[in-house]
């Protein structure tokens, strides 16, 4: 379809940025993704000042601003605390239909995990519903070793 | 509490917003924004000492985003300049600073995007970590698709009450010539629109648009001297964390300390008899709800109950986005510039066709990241 | 309220290094924030907002100053973002001066940082440049400076040992700061004898690329003195950038320096560059720079600046020293170079340098260098302005 101003046709140019990326996980990541990926365990680390547990484990306390180094190992199942269905194209969410979001509290965390919600029809899920981690198979160090939670 | 005083707004322009300005390149869009700037102002360039300008690289598709629109607003001619990332709220108050310091007295801030060259889902997508949520695919969609539902989820709020505001903003935008998409529909025009994002649906959401805005802010003699100056009388802004499980989406504390500390400044203890219009950032209809509560209008979780009891709508107590606001065109950068635009245009009596009678005190009201994670507040008037 | 005089208090900054696995990127500004805060005395508490910077496409986040809370401090705090490109240093730490100049706030911690192993810098810096006019023939950052540099051999008819020299310079200098990145000396030999990338441009002669963070606090009189002894006070900023594309530019003698640096020698009251400046910190990306650009910039004839360097008037013990840090050719984390370059600045000031301190520097002066042949240029002194 092309558009004019006046006589003029208006040219419009498709292309594309092509910049790789690497990304450094960290240390304090790379042990979290390391017990995912070997020993489907989740773990945090908690704040000595005011004792949050995060998941995703942080280096410093985004409240306190203090660095965190205790450790702590978290269940793999919580609460659903919000969830959406994506009912329109994206090709970034690594799933298929029903490409279903949520942000779970895993039982012993005090923040909580975005991550897929899977195994469970749209109309059957619920905030405050009790979901839990299932892990892939093959696991490479990624936060989508863990497959995607669904209801427990 | 900090004081500002002699600061105004002397020009404002902004261009069209639409679906695709093809024929427009990002320098023609902000030289259109500054010349009306200018001429609003009745100022030339001579009178500007220097300039700020307002972009993402993502949006643009170029790194150094600021040097595609640089000698469309001044650079050329050597003015001493800046580049602000984020919403046109924040760079403003960049702007404001640069006067305050003393070392310049006439500030030009502008800002541009044109949303319709990129694919909005890979632009925000990238908003996210890298590490762990962005590879879950989470874009704006579908995380503000999160927000709302904790929110609704926490307080009880329907998606009716979320649904007016559309109705509200898309008919309010009939009276705005610079609105993409003025409406007049129903709220089962709402209910019943394609849903984007459970529990998002179309009419819920802003499209992503191009546009181009500028303000001019002028201190102490420029300012006394100005056609039509529009006073600061309070400004804040302030930032959320940024992992959506560190916050409560359905709270926005962020907006709550930002609009304490510019009521503050602004001496205002009953914002809803004490502003007369408000210009806020809904990016998305139940973000308005939400911003109702952070900025004192009504106790926490009191949103739906407020645009009920019809409190926000053009012939209410206060006035919300009369412009039309986000829902009828939202080009991301300018967006909160644009809020501002209308809040100073609201002051001087020029809103025209959605002008409020009356208005002594606006506000206006920008976001930044996902979720409205970072909020700046103005309040402007005579 | 408004109009005060304000100061660099605190420096802090990451040990710069080619690649750095053991932390993410929030990781590392945080490295910066912390020490930076440390050198103050201070906690995120006293800081009442955070202005940062980078190249968003060199590690692919949008909206860093979003994505960085946890790094900065930020929660709760007012934060936003600048960037300029290569000048992003310098515009964010020209930021802190007027966030607190103006009254608003009392104490702003600027942060400039790049990761830059996270990616292809060439490819990410080609994006800088028009998609239609200019991105499809340009070849990064080497071609343009290249171009520029053969003019400034055809002109003065200077030699590539000349430029050789100011990378010798800045690497010998490097050696006396313990966060430059590289830390060897080179001969003048090395230099020629490196891989050619872009003629007359070899390897020695240009900037590695670095991962690394740095973080300023500038504080208004009311706090400065409380927190640093020797505070570096604010008198001069002019940022310059006159051009968008590439056939626009003046190449040879880089006007926006010379723009920005007679703009701020004006602000700052001085006449005779050389003779009233005790110590600079410039952003040279690559030798070349090291003479064309000090001629822009007035502390000698055009062509004169072979024999200043040679002559040893910019080491360490000369007349008026350069880059006592290494500069940039020593270490170039592009976010945070032209921030690091004022850091230093403050740091010769304040008496904090260590090995690399000059004797009883009053003026201390830095540039940034970046985008379109964009400039700034900032004065700090150890007296109130």
């Amino acid at each position: 379809m092309t558009q004019k101003a006046g006589d003029q046709e208006l040219i419009a140019y498709k292309s594309r940025i092509k910049v790789p990326y690497t990304w450094s996980v960290g240390e304090v990541g790379s042990r979290f993704l390391t017990e995912i990926k070997e020993n489907q365990k989740i773990w945090g680390t908690r704040c000595p000042v005011c004792d949050f547990v995060f998941v995703p484990p942080k280096k410093t306390c985004t409240y306190c601003f203090v660095p965190v180094h205790e450790w702590t190992e978290v269940k793999d199942e919580g609460v659903l605390q919000t969830y959406t269905i994506a009912r329109y194209k994206t090709d970034l969410i690594p799933q298929d239909s029903p490409q279903i979001i949520g942000v779970i509290l895993l039982d012993g965390a005090d923040t909580g995990l975005v991550h897929l919600i899977g195994e469970v029809p749209p109309e059957k899920i619920k905030v405050g519903m009790r979901v839990k981690a299932v892990f892939n198979k093959e696991r490479k160090g990624h936060i989508l070793d863990i497959k995607h939670f669904k209801p427990v | 509490m900090t004081e500002i005083n002699d600061i105004a707004f002397v020009g404002v322009g902004q261009t069209k917003i639409e679906r695709n300005k093809l024929g427009d390149t990002f320098a023609d869009m902000v030289y259109e924004a500054t010349k009306k700037a200018l001429e609003d102002a009745g100022m030339t360039m001579d009178d500007i000492d220097n300039v700020i300008t307002t972009s993402n690289d993502f949006w643009d598709g170029r790194t150094i985003s600021t040097m595609a629109v640089n000698d469309a607003c001044g650079g050329g001619l050597a003015k001493n300049m800046s580049a602000v990332e984020g919403d046109g709220t924040f760079s403003s108050f960049y702007g404001m600073s640069r006067i305050l310091s003393g070392t310049y007295d006439t500030t030009l801030v502008v800002s541009h995007v044109k949303g319709s060259e990129s694919d909005n889902v890979y632009i925000t997508n990238a908003i996210f970590d890298p590490i762990y949520m962005r590879p879950i695919g989470l874009d704006s969609l579908n995380s503000s698709a999160l927000q709302m539902r904790r929110y609704m989820a926490k307080y009880g709020i329907t998606e009716e009450q979320c649904a007016k505001v559309s109705v509200k903003n898309h008919k309010n935008a009939l009276k705005n010539p610079y609105a993409q998409i003025a409406i007049d529909i129903s709220v089962d025009d709402v209910l019943n629109s394609k849903i984007i994002s459970d529990p998002l649906k179309l009419y819920d959401c802003s499209p992503v648009s191009d546009a181009a805005a500028a303000v001019i802010i002028a201190g102490g003699e420029k300012a006394k001297k100005a056609k039509k100056p529009v006073w600061v009388k309070g400004v804040s802004y302030t930032a959320d964390a940024y992992f959506l499980g560190d916050r409560d989406l359905a709270d926005a504390s962020a907006l709550d300390k930002a609009a304490l500390e510019a009521y503050g400044m602004a001496g205002i203890e009953d914002p809803l008899k004490e502003i007369d219009v408000a210009e806020v950032y809904d990016a998305f209809s139940y973000m308005e709800l939400m911003w109702y509560e952070g900025l004192a209008f009504c106790p926490p979780g009191g949103g739906g109950k407020l645009i009920d009891k019809g409190i926000t709508e053009m012939d209410g107590e206060l006035p919300v986005n009369p412009s039309g606001g986000l829902l009828s065109g939202h080009p991301v950068t300018p967006g909160g510039m644009i809020r501002l635009i209308e809040a100073i245009l609201q002051v001087r009596g020029d809103a025209g066709e959605h002008q409020i009678d009356g208005v002594k005190t606006a506000l206006a009201h920008g976001i930044n990241g996902a979720c409205g994670q970072s909020h700046c507040v103005w309040i402007v008037g005579r | 309220m408004g109009k005060k005089r304000t100061a660099i208090v605190a420096t802090g900054q990451t040990h710069h290094r080619s690649s750095r696995l053991d932390v993410n990127g929030i990781e590392m500004i945080n490295e910066a924030v912390d020490r930076c805060l440390e050198d103050g005395d201070l906690t995120i508490d006293d800081i009442d907002a955070i202005v940062i910077g980078n190249m968003d496409h060199f590690e692919g986040i949008n909206y860093v100053d979003m994505w960085s809370i946890d790094g900065i401090g930020g929660f709760m705090k007012p934060v936003f973002k600048l960037t300029t490109g290569g000048t992003t240093g310098s515009t964010v730490g020209q930021a802190g001066y007027y966030l607190t100049a103006s009254g608003m706030f009392d104490k702003v911690l600027a942060v400039g940082w790049e990761k830059n192993s996270e990616s292809d810098t060439t490819a990410a810096i080609t994006t800088a440049f028009d998609p239609i006019w200019d991105r499809l023939v340009f070849a990064g950052a080497i071609g343009g400076l290249a171009v520029e540099a053969m003019l400034y051999l055809d002109t003065y008819g200077a030699t590539e040992e000349d430029a050789a020299r100011v990378a010798v310079r800045d690497r010998k200098h490097a050696c006396n700061n313990p966060y430059a990145q590289l830390r060897k000396e080179i001969t003048v030999e090395d230099v020629m004898s490196s891989p050619m990338l872009s003629d007359p441009i070899k390897l020695l002669d240009v900037c590695p690329r670095t991962d690394g963070a740095c973080a300023v606090v500038y504080a208004t009189e009311e706090y400065a003195e409380k927190i640093c002894p020797k505070p570096a006070w604010f008198h001069a900023g002019a940022v310059k950038h006159p051009y968008n594309l590439l056939g626009d530019t003046d190449l040879v003698n880089l006007p926006s320096m010379q723009l920005a640096a007679k703009e701020a020698y004006q602000k700052a009251g001085i006449k005779e560059p050389l003779k009233e400046i005790d110590v600079m910190e410039l952003y040279l990306p690559y030798s070349y720079a090291g003479l064309s650009w000090i001629e822009a910039m007035d502390l000698c004839k055009p062509g004169g600046a072979p024999k200043l360097i040679a002559d040893g008037k910019t080491d360490m013990d000369g007349e008026l020293p350069i880059n006592p840090s290494g500069g940039v050719i020593a270490t170039n984390c592009i976010g945070a170079t032209a921030l690091l370059r004022m850091a230093e600045a403050a740091i010769q000031i304040m008496g904090k340098g260590g090995a690399r301190q000059v004797p009883d520097v009053k003026t201390a002066l830095a540039t940034g260098f970046g985008g379109c042949f964009w400039s700034d240029v900032t004065v700090f002194r150890s007296t109130k302005p």
